[in-house]
């Protein structure tokens, strides 16, 4: 997996590309977003439109994030999912934990 | 001996259009680490290749088939490179089979709990064999040979044209 970090504003965006896999990207998942938390970044935005392919594992990372970025009070949203990132995430109903979003403007805007 | 051991063998009899003429077959021991998921990945891509299987089809079965084996490094080994884990792929016209065996003390597949209840939404693991049965139209487990899970998933194939 290979990641592009910038901000836009006070946004944090991380861009992904390849396989969030067990063993090749899931771990390294969760690092990325664990030090834009404790850099403080409470809106956090993860651009999974170069991802290839996702597992259970991947998966599991993203959730844990989640659940780490608002315990600490801070915002995960998601945005330029692959149809079948998204299928992915309706079959295990976590598309209705995550907000989603189609483009990155939108996106960047809805953390107000 | 490297990452997999494996043999592949096909059988098919040209001109013969009926399901009963294609028929492939390939077996892979792998090494219990998560860098054999991409080998046992890449063999069945290449069996897929000359069957004509492709897009959204191989690819949810390919998650099937990385869940199958992630599952048996991670809970059948533990992690234990030195086990092996064994998979066995039937490529026919219309039918895809996958045996996954693992060396581990087994699990009742019975207690694995559904992702999507509200308890579990935000767990972060036990998704994969949802995934499993989810991607594949039958997965069954059992006692392997010599003990372990063996994990026996299939699926129907999309009618296509048959290769000469």
């Amino acid at each position: 997996m290979k990641q592009q970090i910038r901000d836009a504003g006070d946004v944090r965006i991380i861009s992904l590309s390849g396989k969030i896999t067990i063993g090749a990207g899931d771990v390294m998942l969760r690092e990325l977003i664990n030090e834009s938390l404790e850099a403080g970044s409470t809106k956090v935005l993860l651009d999974l439109g170069g991802i290839t392919a996702i597992d259970s594992s991947g998966i599991g990372e993203m959730v844990a994030s989640y659940t780490s970025a608002k315990n600490r009070g801070a915002q995960l949203k998601l945005v330029n999912l692959s149809k079948k990132i998204n299928d992915i995430l309706q079959v295990t109903q976590l598309i209705t934990v995550f907000d989603v979003f189609d483009n990155e403007t939108e996106a960047v805007e809805s953390f107000g | 001996m490297g990452a997999a051991d494996g043999r592949t063998r096909r059988r098919r009899e040209p001109g013969i259009l009926s399901n009963s003429g294609w028929d492939m077959w390939a077996t892979l021991s792998l090494e219990s680490r998560f860098e054999s998921i991409e080998i046992a990945e890449r063999a069945l891509v290449d069996l897929f290749g000359e069957a004509g299987v492709g897009g959204d089809e191989e690819y949810w079965i390919l998650t099937a088939l990385r869940e199958a084996i992630a599952n048996a490094i991670r809970h059948g080994h533990h992690g234990r490179p030195e086990e092996s884990v064994r998979v066995d792929y039937r490529v026919e016209a219309d039918l895809v089979s996958i045996t996954v065996v693992d060396q581990g003390e087994g699990f009742d597949p019975a207690v694995i709990p559904d992702p999507r209840d509200a308890e579990n939404l935000l767990k972060p693991c036990g998704r994969g064999i949802f995934y499993m049965r989810r991607f594949m139209d039958e997965v069954a487990f059992r006692r392997g040979p010599d003990g372990g899970t063996m994990v026996c998933m299939n699926r129907k194939l999309t009618p296509r044209p048959i290769k000469e």
